[in-house]
């Protein structure tokens, strides 16, 4: 398993639109990546539920993991997206 | 038009049912049904765990298609939230979950109801942006339950011509959101004269009636004329029918329309007409309207949808520009009136087995001082930098020494003027000795009703015990008020009474000084005012507390008010 750990960039947290942003960029990468706080129970990353209920904040660590053919591209992509503040970008 | 049966029942092809005005004016259009949510069945039937499966991607799908459905008619705004909204439904943890529940031994539609009651509770502990969408997600389920069971979607359907609304009751959310432009009359089948429906159906303007038995088994698409003065529902009414309810429209547009300005009586004494007004689009839209005012400015709002208490800044800025729209006019502002009924996420004192009993406005502000403060402060910062006359009364006061306390602290936050809601009836009986110590009192008559009566307000059945109308009701207004005589202090009344012409010519004999309304009402109001002497009012009161019930004394006014006045109403 490839994993990345991430500082959430979006001044509001991990929800709303940057959320959406997220699982849509996940869906697009077309392989499963999971995603949870650090020691907490990986979820679907293309889950806006799993995601909401993470309750990241800005400045809060998640964990990217996933097993896929190409998971450090896809990662990394997914990392560099969640680094951005999304929600300034509206 | 077809047959009028639904749910097993039958209502008569054409037929009236009678209910209560609680807004005025009348409207004819076709029936939409409002669906009420369903809970899955305790017995539901569990399925194979390939076809549960299959049962519930159906159900969440069709839940995104209808949604998605939706985003094409809305504005930009809504369709992005719908968007959203549409992948919540898709979303494979909530599809995961549920199968993973149904594979455990749940029905299809117990187990979508468990996996997105989960994910509420996580969002709801969350608090805040979460605990807002929490609600989303409770109409996503409820959608995908009502689909898995065959049932009609709750909520209110997109609506593409004029309609008349009928449900057991709206939400507030609901009530809020419609689209007035298309929701010409709404009719209720539960709910009383004080309920949400009620209260945001008159400050809409929009044509209502509540607690009309049978209601929610009229056919989609029924033609009915609902009247929101008579509480009458006519469900397919002749032509002559509809033609004697516009005619009677139009007599009134006419009467209305040479009635403006301040009001009084026909001697010219003045009884100011303000509105209640229940946050800012309120404010902004009664300040455009032909009225001396707002008597009653519920401030909930402001703290109701918080998870933390908002700040002093957050507040002032609300306040500011609620006075706005009042500039050299009064703007009576109620503090913070919640209890066990409209908790606060922030200051809850736990549940109480009687709220409207209970430590509830003033009352809660004894406990939570800090609350309390924080909003005089913003008020004061409001009111300084406004050119409103604002006035400050405290909701739920017994006492003298309750008045008091709220008085020192008013002044020392360098509000000017304070004053006291009289809702209870010891307040009311003692009100010479409670004025004392403020300014003015305020008559709460949905409450004052409540308890003098006591009959829950929020029990539609009990309806008649909470007429306005009650004799006992006017014997504690008229108490009131001559305790306000006596100390030489105003005396209003910001309850829905006040909003009644006859009931507002009464109030006004019994020395009332000023009435607040929903503003759809003030226009009739200011004409029952400006056809009768202050001498008549004193003697349709005098008829009124006369007579031996409510329908009696009711009748008594009516029969002797002006006639050009009851050839309107």
């Amino acid at each position: 398993m490839t994993t990345r750990t991430v500082e959430i960039g979006s001044s509001v947290g991990l929800h709303a639109r940057p959320a959406a942003l997220f699982v849509k960029a996940v869906n697009e990468a077309g392989v499963p990546v999971t995603i949870c706080k650090p020691g907490g129970k990986p979820g679907p990353a293309n889950s806006m539920l799993a995601i909401m209920a993470l309750g990241a904040k800005h400045g809060d660590t998640v964990e990217l993991g996933c097993d896929a053919e190409g998971a450090d591209g896809v990662l990394d992509a997914l990392v560099a997206l969640l680094e951005r503040d999304l929600d300034a970008e509206a | 038009m077809g047959g009028v049966v639904q749910g097993g029942r039958v209502v008569e092809a054409s037929s009236v049912v009678q209910g209560i005005g609680v807004s005025p004016g009348s409207a004819y259009a076709p029936v939409v049904q409002v669906g009420a949510a369903v809970r899955p069945p305790a017995n539901e039937e569990v399925l194979e765990p390939e076809e549960a499966a299959r049962v519930i991607r159906e159900a969440l799908e069709a839940v995104a298609v209808e949604i998605e459905r939706r985003i094409g008619l809305a504005s930009d705004n809504a369709a992005e939230i719908l968007g959203a909204t549409a992948m919540l439904a898709r979303d494979p943890g909530l599809v995961d979950a549920a199968i993973a529940h149904a594979s455990a031994g749940k029905g299809p539609a117990s187990a979508i109801d468990a996996a997105t009651q989960e994910y509420i509770d996580q969002f709801v502990a969350l608090g805040g942006y979460f605990a807002e969408r929490a609600t989303d997600l409770r109409d996503v389920g409820d959608r995908a339950i009502a689909f898995v069971l065959g049932v009609p979607s709750p909520g209110i359907p997109e609506l593409d011509a004029e309609c008349i609304l009928v449900a057991l009751d709206l939400a507030p959310a609901e009530t809020a959101t419609l689209d007035s432009s298309k929701v010409i009359g709404i009719v209720t089948e539960h709910g009383g004269r004080t309920s949400h429906t009620a209260i945001l159906a008159a400050q809409m303007g929009i044509p209502a009636a509540v607690n009309v038995a049978g209601a929610t088994g009229i056919a989609e698409g029924t033609p009915i004329l609902v009247d929101g003065e008579t509480g009458q529902v006519h469900i397919n009414p002749s032509g002559e029918m509809v033609d004697r309810l516009k005619q009677r429209a139009a007599r009134r547009t006419a009467a209305l329309a040479g009635s403006s300005g301040p009001g009084m009586t026909k001697d010219g004494k003045r009884v100011a007409l303000l509105a209640n007004i229940g946050g800012v689009e309120d404010a902004v839209a009664a300040g455009k309207a032909d009225l001396e005012g707002v008597g009653l400015f519920r401030t909930e709002f402001v703290f109701l949808s918080a998870s933390t208490a908002p700040t002093v800044e957050e507040q002032a800025e609300i306040y500011r520009q609620v006075f706005a729209p009042f500039e050299g006019k009064r703007v009576v502002v109620r503090t913070l009136d919640a209890g066990a009924d409209k908790p606060l996420a922030f200051a809850d004192l736990g549940a109480e087995e009687n709220p409207a009993l209970g430590r509830r406005g003033l009352r809660l502000s004894a406990e939570r001082p800090d609350l309390l403060d924080a909003q005089l402060e913003a008020l004061s910062i409001a009111a300084t930098d406004s050119g409103a006359d604002v006035r400050v009364m405290a909701p739920m006061v017994a006492l003298v020494e309750e008045a008091a306390w709220f008085a020192r602290r008013v002044r020392e936050n360098g509000l000017k003027s304070v004053g006291v809601m009289i809702e209870v009836p010891g307040a009311a009986l003692r009100s010479a000795h409670v004025l004392e110590e403020v300014d003015f009192g305020s008559l709460g008559t949905n409450d004052l009703a409540q308890y003098t009566m006591a009959a829950d307000r929020m029990q539609g059945e009990l309806s008649d015990l909470l007429d306005p109308w009650q004799p006992a009701l006017l014997d504690v207004v008229a108490a009131a008020c001559q305790g306000a005589a006596i100390t030489g202090k105003p005396m209003g009344v910001c309850g829905e009474a006040g909003g009644d012409p006859l009931l507002a010519l009464v109030l006004s004999g019994l020395g009332v000084t000023s009435l607040s309304m929903a503003p759809s009402k003030v226009p009739m109001v200011r004409l029952a005012l400006s056809l009768h002497t202050f001498s008549d009012c004193q003697r349709l009161a005098h008829l009124a507390r006369s007579a031996r019930t409510a329908y009696d004394a009711h009748q008594a006014v009516l029969g002797a008010a002006a006639n050009e006045l009851t050839a309107v109403l």
